[in-house]
């Protein structure tokens, strides 16, 4: 196959006839489209006529470059005609004459502060409507729970086992492994620079009261909200976009009773029970490395560990698990039944699900601490 | 002359997880022809469509598109085999991150050196041609009905001017005027362009109406290729059950009495 070529002009009386030859297809197009500009410019003449008899093959870009030559021929109020058209080639050419092309203007784009100005306020805006929506999320799964708890027989009890599993048993080795990490590097730290002014056996006491109070919990909770939190609202979210919501709703289920409850009554549970176990690996890691590399007995690490805390110290994390749990959860059903239909909408609320769990988990961290503070815990 | 073959398949066998789908299929199809294939739910259509596109793995078999072996093509070959080929999928596959107009463009952006502003007339034109309004360029697939996201599709499908059309069942999910619609569509963009048209369907109008030869499927192989003529002929009892049943009658009655 050759490359189309438009041989310029002949002038028959007024006409000028343009006669293309080789293949108008597809492949040659980008090279063919600057040959045609160039060939039509120069044409003073009044009319043209373009003769395609030549042409070897045409497919829809030769003819929409032959039928826009003569568009925007007739356009400047001259005249242009097709010849030679061959008869296996007259429906493209129908087919491709048919179209308008007109293609509405896009909407002009605003000046840059304003555009600033509206995401800000955008932005606002919906964080209000983010917390309306976890509230009014909080309150249709209060009436799922009453509604479960007059008719104990239409809670979805295998499910929630189901969901215990997933987001409590098959956590476990992960959160352990993380949590004697940190408890480990948190006493080496300590006993690094304790030790210059000789203060080693106070690692025991900022250990045990770090983690029992906050980094236990915190850690689990930032896991959960990427492990679990994630993928609830992942799967939500697919429900959602595949119609099966809509189909529950209609079969006069509850979503809320049948797809959240269960999920965030299993995260309730799981997660107070990965904080205990957390927070004894971070003990455990901290006392090996107290004994390995700051030269402190066990023995020593247990009985200065027992005077540093309180039953209180424990109580304050735990008291805070399930609280993060139900705000993890909250926020990922809320993301997973936002999803629209397109695939990038899911992967947006997915992310928006992590890194909005994970903020409010420390923000509620916070007024726990103020809480227990004040209260004298 | 001889018909002149665009895709030939010899002696196919696929297995799906342990399963053998497709036991020694073969099957041409010819330039210029629409070819409606169909068979049993179940009974390894699609699994022969994404085959020969190069989706799925082949046990044994040969495939040959244009008159060359997929297995000894090169990269470079390959590529040029795929520029030729256009694939429409049952629910549209479009990009939902993309416009319309945006999804029409990828291929030619992908494989042509063309200028923008073509690109976007040809794109416009490619829109007007399936039927729809230029309008729908800058809308989001999310936007669009579902007649209209397989007018897109089969826009996009057709941007490169393809030789070959896949169609898996272009008509399901639309309400018969729509069906009829598009089956119409499918043959005037044929008879324009004479592209050969691969096309899976349940659809007994569309294969009354627009194709030009049936294959097929059962227990793994091509049972009968063919003309109408030759199906209705045919002692095969399930080709019997389809092409006599009571949907397959009234549906050649109407056919006959137009």
């Amino acid at each position: 196959m050759t490359a189309g070529i438009l041989l310029s002009s002949q002038t028959r009386g007024d006409w000028v006839e343009l006669s293309a030859a080789g293949s108008w297809t597809a492949e040659y197009a980008g090279a063919i489209e600057p040959q045609v500009d160039a060939a039509t410019r120069d044409i003073t003449a009044r009319s043209i006529a373009i003769n395609i008899a030549r042409v070897d093959y045409l497919d829809t870009y030769g003819a929409w470059l032959i039928e826009r030559t003569i568009r925007s021929w007739k356009n400047q109020g001259r005249e242009a005609r097709l010849v030679g058209l061959r008869e296996d080639y007259r429906g493209l050419f129908e087919k491709v004459h048919s179209g308008t092309q007109t293609l509405s203007p896009p909407e002009p784009r605003p000046n840059s502060i304003i555009a600033t100005l509206e995401s800000v306020g955008r932005t606002m805006a919906a964080v209000g409507a983010d917390l309306v929506q976890l509230a009014q999320m909080l309150g249709s799964l209060l009436v799922a729970v009453k509604r479960v708890a007059l008719r104990p027989t239409t809670f979805r009890f295998t499910s929630m086992v189901h969901h215990l599993e997933r987001v409590g048993w098959r956590a476990v080795p992960i959160v352990l492994l993380i949590t004697v990490l940190i408890g480990a590097i948190l006493a080496q730290q300590g006993i690094f620079h304790f030790r210059k002014f000789g203060a080693d056996i106070y690692v025991i006491d900022m250990v045990g009261v770090l983690v029992l109070r906050e980094v236990g919990v915190l850690i689990v909770c930032i896991m959960v909200a990427g492990r679990s939190g994630s993928s609830y609202t992942a799967e939500l979210g697919a429900m959602r976009m595949r119609e099966e919501i809509d189909a529950l709703r209609t079969m006069g289920f509850d979503p809320v009773e049948v797809l959240i409850l269960p999920r965030i009554l299993a995260l309730v549970i799981a997660v107070p029970v990965l904080t205990f176990l957390g927070s004894m690996a971070a003990l455990y890691g901290g006392g090996l490395v107290s004994w390995l590399y700051g030269g402190i007995q066990p023995e020593v690490f247990l009985t200065r560990l027992r005077e540093a805390v309180t039953s209180t110290t424990f109580e304050v994390g735990m008291i805070k698990a399930p609280f993060m749990a139900l705000v993890i959860g909250l926020v990922a059903c809320v993301e997973g039944l936002q999803v629209q239909g397109s695939a990038e909408s899911l992967g947006e609320k997915t992310t928006n699900s992590v890194v909005k769990a994970i903020f409010l988990v420390i923000v509620l961290d916070g007024i726990f601490a103020m809480f227990f503070a004040s209260i004298g815990m | 002359m001889a018909k002149e073959s665009v895709i030939e398949v010899r002696d196919l066998v696929v297995d799906l997880k342990g399963n053998r789908v497709l036991n020694g299929v073969n099957l041409d199809v010819y330039r210029g022809e629409i070819l409606g294939f169909v068979g049993a739910s179940g009974a390894g259509k699609s699994v022969l469509t994404r085959t020969i596109v190069g989706l799925l793995p082949k046990e044994r078999g040969r495939i040959d598109v244009f008159g060359v072996n997929l297995d000894e093509a090169g990269e470079m070959q390959r590529q040029e085999i795929e520029r030729r080929w256009g694939i429409l999928f049952q629910q549209g596959a479009l990009f939902s991150s993309l416009t319309v107009g945006e999804n029409v463009e990828f291929p030619i952006k992908e494989y042509l050196d063309v200028s923008d502003r073509l690109m976007t007339e040809i794109a416009i034109t490619k829109l007007e041609m399936v039927g729809l309004k230029p309008d729908v360029y800058r809308k989001y697939p999310s936007e669009l009905s579902g007649g209209m996201i397989k007018r897109v599709a089969l826009a996009r499908a057709l941007a490169l001017d393809p030789e070959i059309l896949f169609l898996d069942e272009p008509t399901s999910g639309l309400d018969p005027i729509s069906a009829g619609d598009f089956d119409q569509l499918i043959l005037t963009l044929q008879r324009v362009s004479s592209i050969a048209v691969f096309m899976v369907t349940h659809d007994l109008d569309s294969l009354h109406t627009i194709c030009d030869r049936i294959a097929v499927l059962g227990d793994g192989k091509i049972i009968e290729a063919g003309t109408m003529d030759t199906m209705l002929a045919s002692q095969h009892p399930w080709l019997k059950a389809y092409f006599h049943g009571v949907r397959a009658r009234s549906g050649l009655k109407a056919a006959a009495s137009n």
